[in-house]
């Protein structure tokens, strides 16, 4: 009796493992095409990859309420889909497992300050579907160092955020300069910036936006001065996997409706009063002619809920970074194409 | 009762056989597994193959291009590979481990045998120590000791000198790293030849005792031979070793051999934390040695701590070493919490910046939890060898 029980044990566990083989084929994994869109929808949410904390990008208030430029990207996206801002769930990502969570669809887009690189692209299958703030590499140090350039930081320790272009960037500075360093690499940039205050590295290196950022944590911050020199070509912007054409279209256009709207002047207060305008430039952009939302599977007055809700880049960027905001950055290459800047939105036509 | 009856019957043992159906059922079992498991493979690499993730190992011998702090092997952004630096996070992970292990077990075990002392002072001190570290998180007492070995140290302009041109500041500590000339290898083969001679001269003495009844001292021998016969050799060739001295240049030390601050406080973490779970794996054994034992030594007039050495300490292995060996296991992955203080182990370097920079996610996971079970299994056959020679051996 005693083998027959283990026999039928044995056959028991041997069918439901069979089953749950059988099981963990049967959905379909996401096929490449299939309609993320679809999915947003279905689930009644965005789900943004977002910064573990970076002020002016992607941070929570002291209300858990998320802020900054990327959050607020995301919650353009939101916008047109829904026709409301909130409707976004963020997943906060360190460096390190950011494009594992797009990769694997956890996370709907990313938006948390990552770089467009080419491999990024062809090895790790994602596109970028714009760049909403272009930045560069560069170091913080102490004042008391009295250092005016980086090519003076020959032997410097220098604390860096792991996983990230930056890492590689820093080498890349150093060997071509023909200096040594000493990086001493963490998981976070929380704890990178900790420990550069705490006297373990001699400089901080990461994205000049994200200098002036953790530069607002530091115990004293007026001790620590940026130093001048790029080093690095940083074009950051949100993500999305590869082969779903229409979600991409959605994220990318979103950001130049943004764009657009700012070139055009239309703002959160006066959009729904322009969407009025006889100016056919407006009236296409705002959906009171044409109908390009809905070949992308949105609405026509996408782009209206996203200015009605979110304002244009202009607006996100003063309100986050700019001179509305602690960072106060200037726009520098971020300014519109005809002001000086790199940021161009092809038209909506 | 027709059951009983259906089961006297004579059958054909073919299919029905006791054995037989069993066998069936386990290759059934094995069949299962195995395509479970084949399964889950094809399915993840069908999913990555959609998705544009690479599936293959090329990343192996791509050029690294990031640089690492703390290196046994030589290491650069722009000569070294990936796989490089694989190996790199590898060899810290073991140095971590091997020292850790080593240090846990010394201190455990004087820590135990405190919490046994007579003094009361001595026995409370050791339950206070073992109490305190065993029941706070491990990742929390690494952070404390990271933050507690950098912060009160000063920067390397004002770093405190040591003797023998030692310098220690909060970018670790800098020590002069010998040169070796020609000749300084004959001192090294001295150095093993000198070991090997005082286990054969330990070897000597017992027999001699266990045929006479009385030894021949061995301990200043033994040191002798391992002590001052290669610095007799190393003399005879001139001393051919200089030293390379750490010298204050610019932001910092360069020069000689240095250890980061990552490293010692990963090493003290670890090895303070899994002391205080050795210590009651020690105290355990040596109070499973029956009390008898220790009186009928001290009554032959053996001192205490001959008593303890030969008598207690011996069959309390016996107890000591199954659970001992979970906590080297314990310790050796419990290293992989480096990641939070930034000590550039496996996990950090290979599972962190290596599998960030390729995109080649499941291959590098897969990698580096095969390391991690081969280093246990490693570590676990060894000690069950040990295990086995120290075991009661009946005759």
């Amino acid at each position: 009796m005693k083998s027959f029980c283990t026999s039928m044990v044995t056959a028991v566990a041997a069918l439901s493992l069979g089953a749950v083989a059988a099981y963990a084929q049967a959905p379909a994994p996401p096929a490449p095409t299939s309609k993320t869109l679809e999915q947003v929808k279905a689930r009644g949410v965005l789900v943004c990859g977002s910064n573990t904390g970076l002020a002016g990008f992607g941070i929570p208030d002291d209300k858990g309420n998320w802020t900054g430029l990327d959050v607020e990207f995301c919650r353009a996206i939101s916008a047109a889909i829904f026709n409301d801002p909130n409707k976004v769930r963020f997943v906060p990502l360190s460096a390190k497992d950011r494009f594992t969570a797009l990769q694997s669809g956890e996370i709907d887009v990313l938006s948390r300050n990552g770089t467009w690189t080419i491999s990024r692209e062809a090895d790790l299958g994602l596109l970028w579907a714009g760049v909403n703030y272009y930045d560069g590499q560069a170091f913080m140090v102490r004042k008391k160092l009295n250092i005016n350039s980086a090519l003076e930081l020959s032997g410097a320790s220098v604390c860096v955020q792991q996983g990230t272009t930056t890492e590689a960037n820093l080498a890349d500075f150093f060997r071509a300069n023909n200096m040594k360093y000493e990086p001493a690499v963490y998981a976070t940039s929380a704890e990178a910036v900790k420990q550069y205050d705490a006297g373990r590295c001699d400089a901080y290196t990461t994205d000049m936006s994200g200098l002036f950022s953790e530069r607002l944590r530091l115990i004293n911050s007026d001790e620590h001065v940026i130093l001048p020199q790029v080093i690095s070509k940083e074009p950051l912007g949100p993500a999305v996997r590869q082969g779903d054409d229409q979600w991409f279209n959605i994220v990318k256009w979103t950001h130049f409706a943004m764009l657009n709207a700012e070139e055009l002047g239309v703002t959160r207060a006066n959009a729904d009063e322009r969407a009025k305008s006889t100016n056919p430039e407006i009236r296409r952009l705002l959906g009171s002619e044409g109908d390009f939302g809905k070949s992308m599977g949105l609405t026509s007055d996408w782009a209206l809920r996203i200015i009605k809700h979110v304002g244009n880049y202009g607006e996100s960027y003063a309100r986050n970074v700019g001179d509305g905001s602690r960072l106060r950055i200037p726009r520098g290459l971020n300014n519109l194409w005809n002001k000086g800047g790199l940021q161009y939105g092809p038209p909506v036509r | 009762m027709t059951d009983q009856v259906h089961h006297l019957a004579p059958r054909t043992p073919l299919l029905t056989g006791e054995r037989i159906r069993s066998a069936i059922w386990q290759i059934a079992l094995l069949v299962g597994l195995v395509w479970l498991a084949w399964s889950a493979v094809e399915n993840a690499a069908r999913n990555m193959r959609a998705r544009g993730i690479p599936t293959n190992f090329d990343f192996w011998d791509r050029t690294a291009g990031f640089d690492i702090n703390a290196s046994l092997i030589p290491f650069s952004a722009a000569n070294n590979t990936y796989g490089d630096a694989f190996y790199v996070g590898l060899l810290n992970t073991l140095l971590v481990g091997a020292c850790g292990v080593v240090l846990a077990t010394i201190l455990g075990f004087l820590i135990g045998i405190a919490r046994l002392s007579s003094n009361w002072m001595v026995g409370r001190l050791a339950g206070g120590y073992v109490e305190i570290v065993r029941n706070t998180p491990l990742l929390l007492q690494l952070l404390f000791w990271y933050n507690a070995v950098l912060t009160p140290l000063p920067g390397p302009r004002q770093s405190l000198e040591l003797p023998g041109g030692v310098w220690l500041n909060n970018r670790g500590l800098f020590m002069p790293s010998p040169d070796f000339g020609p000749g300084a290898g004959w001192a090294g083969i001295a150095i093993l030849a000198g070991i090997v001679g005082s286990i054969v001269l330990n070897r000597l003495s017992n027999r001699k005792r266990l045929s006479t009844g009385k030894g021949f001292p061995v301990l200043f021998p033994a040191l002798a031979l391992i002590f001052l016969l290669p610095i007799a050799v190393f003399m005879a060739f001139g001393s051919p070793v200089t030293f390379e001295y750490p010298q204050l240049r610019g932001f910092n030390f360069t020069g000689g051999a240095r250890v980061v601050p990552e490293f010692v406080a990963l090493l003290l973490g670890l090895s303070l934390y899994t002391a205080a779970f050795i210590a009651e794996i020690v105290r355990a054994g040596i109070l499973s040695v029956s009390r008898g034992q220790t009186e009928a030594s001290s009554a032959l007039g053996v001192s205490s701590g001959l008593t303890m050495r030969l008598i207690v300490i011996p069959q309390a292995l016996r107890v000591i070493i199954p659970p001992l060996t979970n906590q080297y296991l314990n310790l050796i992955k419990n290293s992989s919490l480096a990641v939070f203080i930034g000590y550039p182990d496996l996990v950090q370097v290979f599972a962190g910046t290596v599998l960030n920079q390729t995109g080649a996610a499941v291959q590098v996971i897969a990698i580096t939890m095969a390391v991690y079970l081969v280093i246990s299994l490693l570590t676990s056959a060894f000690m069950n060898w040990f295990n086995r020679r120290i075991a009661l051996k009946e005759r």
